[in-house]
């Protein structure tokens, strides 16, 4: 009798739990919901009554198996809608990217600050502005209604769900056809926490007309002690012969969780090289998901994630050949020490008719630490016949016969193992074409040592 | 410069050597020759530190000092140095890189400066003259995609940065051809002087007609088993080590 009466009180809890954030979020959702146009309000009502169904996703559920999300549904988010700030100017050029300087939308809490961005160097014609602002704008709007929600589908879980309720602070971004892009495109995330819980829903459509040539940068960063909670959402359409490169670098605080989902669509001959860095947060999940739906194109998806105690991270990946004729490359490679965790599940589905594919899908982890631990999962669906496609994953330690042969050339071991691990990272890291990313990189790999390898 | 006093070392528990007593002097160069599994190679990795190598008995002095109470890395910036028979591969890590951080460790260690990356290349271009190595080497991964030829080139290119005082070369003739055999035993013969010495581990006698060793030790069942002048490296073509090996085991 007893034991059932627990039960019954256990259960009772978790259900008053799980209503206590959804109410709280319902209210941050009622105080934006009508904002713009009437279709955007519906919008964000149908996607709140998904999160309410959906509620954020449990480790009972496949795609969640390894990651628990359990810490960020106890965050209180009726305190969490914090505007800032006391971010400064000095802050965001310490944390902005110096290559776009003068081409950089800067977001505190998901809220753009103009007072921060400089987009001074962004030609004439190219649109990156705040999206909220842009759905009120006659010449965007049909743009907008025509792309947003269309690539990243708010069904799917409930973070998606919960961003798409929130939908208002965020980026547009446009490139007109044939324009190519000569300066990098910033668009910053910084999380300002100082004591109490932030949260944050950002929301980017990119959209890059025919033969349009463009760099992006998508950044997170943190300042303050408190804890921040980001979920963003990044919409990315290309169109026909259209080529983006694209970073995603994520180095929020110690005390952050930082869910994003990223998706692109390809059109025709296009080509979208994607490079995702994550060396920040507590709890940091990615699914990207691309979309070849459309013959020639051609996508590198790769990444690499750097983390050390209680740090955990997951990525997901889907890459979809539903069209003949598409290539796609993707090279992850993980660095894990003291007590981390991470974990890499990688799809390539190759649909019926998607014949000439290419598909090469690599996952390499390097453990420092025997308390480290990694589950990677690459998966191959392949429905046609005449296809190249390969996968593999790794794990391992730093090689001894390396260390011992850096040894013998007098390298301290230190030293040495380091040596190896920023070897290790080479193959992601020199494919940046931006400086301060790598520099960035190459001090958080290479940090407890002075190592300068500018030779 | 080197004593080696009643060597014992095993692997696995298993003795591979058993009594080595070897004296090396500054400016001698010195062959260690015998048949596959006489313990030569050993003896190399030995002083270089392996790990999976243990002294079971005995003790080597360098340069006055304990050898065998340093760690890998401490013997190299003494001036220890070891040419691998099979040198790793080391992806990711550009060889001018690796070099420079290599030359840097032993600068700091002796009290001089550092040297920036363009300084560094300065010498290094000079240094890779030695064993005609072309630049594009440098930028390229540690050893990786070389042939054996360009892997061995490269090791004696270490060499010639990191100037040792008592440098091993682990059967660095293996797998050469004779052009490269040729360069690589130039590079020794070039970096070899009046005060350092020179420890060749070697199969065959081919190497010695281009490095003349002043003393050959024939290791035969972990002990050396005869010893004498660059003559006995010629006898042993002749004869092949049989005559040594069934000498030493009777």
């Amino acid at each position: 009798m007893s034991v059932a009466g627990e039960l019954i009180v256990m259960s009772t809890e978790i259900v008053k739990q799980e209503n206590s954030y959804i109410e709280a979020l319902r209210v941050r959702h009622s105080e934006i919901v009508a904002d713009g146009p009437s279709w955007v309000a519906r919008l964000r009502e149908s996607a709140m009554e998904r999160f309410a169904e959906l509620g954020f996703p449990s480790v009972k559920e496949e795609e969640w198996k390894y990651t628990n999300i359990a810490p960020i549904s106890k965050l209180d988010f009726a305190k969490t809608q914090f505007v800032s700030s006391k971010v400064t100017v000095a802050e965001v050029a310490r944390l902005g990217c110096p290559e776009a300087a003068n081409s950089q939308l800067v977001f505190v809490n998901g809220v753009l600050r103009e007072d921060l961005s400089s987009t001074s160097e962004i030609p004439a014609g190219v649109v990156a502005m705040n999206l909220s602002q842009a759905l009120l704008e006659e010449e965007h709007r049909e743009l907008i209604r025509e792309h947003l929600a269309r690539t990243v589908d708010y069904n799917t879980n409930g973070f998606i769900a919960l961003n798409t309720a929130m939908i208002s602070g965020g980026a547009f971004v446009h490139i007109p056809r044939n324009v190519e892009l000569e300066q990098p495109l910033s668009l910053l995330f910084i999380a300002e926490a100082d004591s109490d819980e932030v949260a944050a829903f950002p929301r980017v459509l990119l959209i890059a007309e025919e033969h349009s040539r463009a760099t992006i940068i998508e950044s997170y960063a943190g300042t303050g002690e408190g804890t921040s909670f980001t979920d963003a959402v990044v919409e990315i359409d290309l169109k026909a012969g259209a080529h983006l490169e694209h970073y995603k670098v994520q180095r929020e605080s110690g005390a952050a969780f930082h869910v994003v989902t990223t998706g692109a669509n390809l059109g025709p001959n296009s080509s979208y090289d994607s490079t995702t860095i994550n060396f920040g947060a507590r709890l940091s999940r990615h699914d990207i998901g691309i979309k070849m739906d459309h013959e020639g194109a051609e996508c590198w998806v790769d990444g690499l994630y750097v983390v050390s105690s209680g740090q955990h991270t997951d990525t997901h990946s889907v890459i979809d050949h539903r069209q003949p004729h598409c290539t796609s490359h993707q090279l992850y490679k993980g660095i894990l020490d003291g007590k981390s965790r991470a974990v890499f599940n990688g799809k390539i589905f190759v649909r019926h008719g998607a014949q000439k594919t290419d598909a090469m899908q690599t996952n390499k982890n390097l453990l420092l630490s025997n308390e480290a631990r990694v589950d990677t999962k690459p998966q191959l669906e392949i429905l046609a016949d005449d296809v190249k496609c390969a996968h593999g994953a790794a794990v391992g330690q730093i090689d001894e016969d390396e260390l011992f042969y850096l040894e013998t050339r007098g390298i301290h071991t230190e030293l040495a193992r380091n040596l190896l691990t920023y070897g290790f990272a080479e193959e992601v890291i020199g494919k940046i074409k931006l400086e301060s990313i790598r520099e960035q990189l190459d001090a958080a790999v290479l940090n407890r040592l002075n190592a300068r390898l500018e030779a | 410069m080197l004593e080696i006093r009643n060597l014992h070392a095993a692997v696995d528990g298993n003795p591979i050597l058993k009594g080595i007593n070897l004296t090396i002097k500054k400016g001698e160069i010195h062959a260690i020759m015998g048949p596959n599994g006489s313990g030569k190679s050993t003896l190399a990795k030995v002083l270089a530190g392996h790990p999976a190598y243990e002294v079971t008995e005995g003790e080597v002095l360098y340069e006055r000092k304990n050898l065998l109470e340093m760690s890998t890395d401490e013997r190299a910036r003494e001036g220890v140095f070891m040419a691998f028979q099979y040198p790793i591969e080391v992806p990711g890590v550009s060889n001018a890189q690796f070099l420079r951080l290599a030359y840097n460790e032993k600068r700091k260690h002796l009290g001089e400066e550092e040297l920036d990356p363009l300084e560094f290349k300065d010498l290094l271009k000079e240094r890779a003259k030695i064993v005609e190595m072309d630049a594009s080497f440098m930028t390229r991964s540690v050893n990786e995609g070389f042939s054996g030829g360009e892997k061995k080139r490269n090791e004696i290119l270490q060499m010639a940065v990191l100037e040792p005082k008592l440098a091993i070369l682990d059967e660095t003739d293996s797998g050469l051809d004779i052009d490269a055999l040729r360069i690589v035993a130039g590079g020794v013969n070039h970096l070899h002087n009046s005060e350092n010495a020179v420890v060749l581990v070697t199969h065959y006698q081919r190497l010695l007609n281009y490095i003349v060793p002043h003393y050959v030790h024939v290791l035969a069942n972990g002990r050396i088993a005869r010893e004498g002048g660059k003559e006995l490296a010629l006898e042993l073509e002749e004869k092949g080590y049989d005559w040594i090996t069934s000498a030493a085991a009777a």
